[in-house]
């Protein structure tokens, strides 16, 4: 085999390697996406907001001298209930108004945070240290660090964490309902209002998750839940929005084909390549990788 | 005086812009959030031919070329995309505009010819004012007619019930393509005038929050409303504007004040200000 080859394929190796740690943060953001879709039809373009702030008040966390895990919690849970104050007082009055008045909404409460948190957080970049101390194992020519581990091993538990909820506890199955069809749902007795207000927290608690992890690759920002909104919600497109595993297997794909892209290719290429994705996706099969298809009916 | 002229210029663009989304948004009911890409594609179609093409004649004529080349690379690009897009419905649709409007910012970003990151200087100064309104009261009363033509009906019962307006006749791909080409090239001309007026592009100027500001003047102004357009447009613009002159706290915030007025007229008056009717001059005037 030819030298060259050789170094090229572990190239590979070390890009694929990179790519599923950060294709699994990718995942984690569209995990909110997707639920939040599948229960009530609504692209939160606020997601990627709802993000970036649970990431500053981690940081401001980690800046008071609270140890990480704590942080990380307080990073969780104040997105969260911005989450569930967005809802409660946006979201919720405008859902009967139909759905491209919501989308509107959405993007209004988007802009809001981002220059909302210009003016409180300002707008230089802050860094969050890596929530583990970093330590490089190498694979022949391959380096894996174990803070790509863990965040993959954190997404994995996630993961099945979100299988457990949905499939065995009662929340979980008043959810699937709602999702399946609301009106339905609230018929049967379940309270439709406080499920959607748990999925809102459910979802943002995952993103300001991911906020944190995020700190060890890249500096956190006001402006930055916008770029990555786009692409965490372009991976659960892909997968087949409002399906959970297809949130998962969509941040992998876009992860990883990033990755590919910049280092075997061109970096610049790096924000393109998910979108052609997205658009090969669209145009093969709409409803997504794992999606099922809809007829309409008259 | 400058910032006056500055301003005005910018919500004649955007009158322009805001109706030849309403095309394909309001008329005919397509969601596209990538219409900041054709605005893009116009702008910088045409300042290569006035930078590096330019016809030796008079600065006018040079400029109706710009006009007419902005307006033939935006439609291309509305074509290319519109024939495997508009298959699409709904919120698919608005996804897959929103990633081919961010294509075509990040291939312009990569032409080095037309100076990619640094943003494309140097271009000519070659239209004013008069030029952004004269087009824009042109674009303005095409709308008012095509609203009324045998294909403006065709493509709003499209907007009301695609199934309906198939079994009256109606081509459905056809008509969709036709307004999403005609509604990029419109946002072509405003691309040419934007170049010629500013001198100067940045691929940033294009990237999807214009998209989504274009959409939210449609929206405020109401679907499928020209007059609602025009004043969604002039608005939106100047609302910024507004509150960065009252200046103190209001000025700093003028931003997150900006959404929150967003947000409540969505709240109060989902279908925007003007709903689908237009403003009325004369009594006798029928829409």
């Amino acid at each position: 085999m030819n030298q060259n080859f050789t170094f090229l394929l572990w190239d590979c190796l070390q890009y694929l390697i990179n790519g599923i740690a950060q294709g699994s943060l990718y995942a984690l953001v569209a995990l909110g996406y997707t639920m939040v879709y599948g229960i009530i039809r609504l692209v939160n373009f606020a997601h990627g907001e709802f993000l970036m702030i649970g990431a500053m008040c981690g940081f401001y966390a980690i800046r008071a001298h609270l140890p990480m895990p704590i942080a990380i919690i307080v990073a969780m849970l104040s997105s969260g209930l911005i989450a569930v104050i967005v809802e409660r007082l946006v979201y919720r009055p405008i859902r009967k108004s139909g759905r491209i008045p919501a989308l509107i909404t959405a993007i209004g409460t988007s802009l809001f945070f981002q220059y909302f948190g210009q003016l409180t957080f300002g707008a230089d970049p802050k860094t969050i240290p890596p929530f583990i101390a970093e330590k490089i194992y190498n694979f022949g020519e391959v380096n894996v660090s174990n803070v790509q581990l863990a965040i993959l091993a954190i997404v994995l538990l996630v993961l099945f964490f979100l299988w457990w909820l949905t499939h065995y506890t009662k929340i979980g199955k008043a959810m699937r309902a709602v999702s399946f069809n609301l009106e339905a749902a609230e018929l049967m007795g379940i309270n439709t209002n406080q499920i959607i207000s748990f999925t809102f927290f459910l979802g943002a608690a995952l993103a300001g998750l991911g906020g944190m992890l995020m700190g060890y690759t890249m500096s956190i920002e006001p402006m930055m839940g916008m770029n990555l909104g786009t692409k965490a919600f372009v991976a659960a497109v892909v997968g087949g929005i409002g399906i959970i595993p297809g949130a998962a297997l969509g941040g992998f794909i876009i992860g990883i084909a990033e990755n590919l892209v910049a280092g075997l290719y061109k970096s610049s290429f790096r924000d393109a390549v998910s979108f052609f994705i997205l658009i090969i996706i669209l145009l093969v099969k709409p409803s997504g990788i794992l999606g099922k298809n809809i007829k309409e009916k008259v | 005086m400058d910032y006056y002229l500055q301003t005005l210029l910018i919500a004649g663009i955007f009158i322009t812009l805001t109706l030849s989304l309403n095309l394909i948004n309001g008329f005919c009911g397509q969601f596209s959030l990538g219409h900041a890409g054709f605005w893009g594609a116009g702008a910088y179609a045409s300042a290569v031919y006035t930078v590096f093409y330019a016809l030796p004649v008079p600065g006018p004529i040079n400029m109706l070329i710009a006009i007419v080349v902005g307006f033939i690379a935006a439609a291309i690009c509305g074509l290319i995309i519109g024939v495997p897009c508009l298959r699409l419905k709904g919120d698919y649709l608005a996804i897959a505009t929103l990633g081919f409007g961010e294509i075509v910012r990040i291939t312009i970003m990569m032409t080095e010819k037309v100076g990619g990151p640094r943003g494309f200087i140097n271009i000519p100064h070659l239209a004013n004012i008069f030029w952004v309104y004269a087009v824009a009261a042109i674009i303005t009363l095409f709308m008012f007619n095509l609203k009324r033509s045998a294909f403006g009906r065709a493509i709003i019962s499209i907007r009301e019930d695609e199934i309906a307006a198939e079994n009256m006749g109606v081509n459905l791909f056809k008509s969709k393509l036709f307004s999403f080409t005609i509604g990029a090239g419109i946002a072509g001309i405003a691309g040419a005038l934007f170049a010629h007026t500013q001198q100067f592009l940045h691929p940033s100027n294009f990237n999807f929050m214009w998209s989504v500001i274009i959409l939210v003047m449609v929206i405020l102004g109401g679907q499928g409303s020209v007059t609602g357009s025009v004043i969604g447009a002039v608005v939106l613009t100047l609302v910024p504007e507004i509150l960065r002159y009252i200046g103190g706290t209001i000025a700093e915030w003028r931003m997150t004040i900006f959404p929150i007025l967003l947000i409540i007229l969505m709240l109060i008056r989902p279908q925007g200000l003007f709903g689908a009717h237009e403003l009325h001059f004369k009594k006798s005037g029928g829409a």
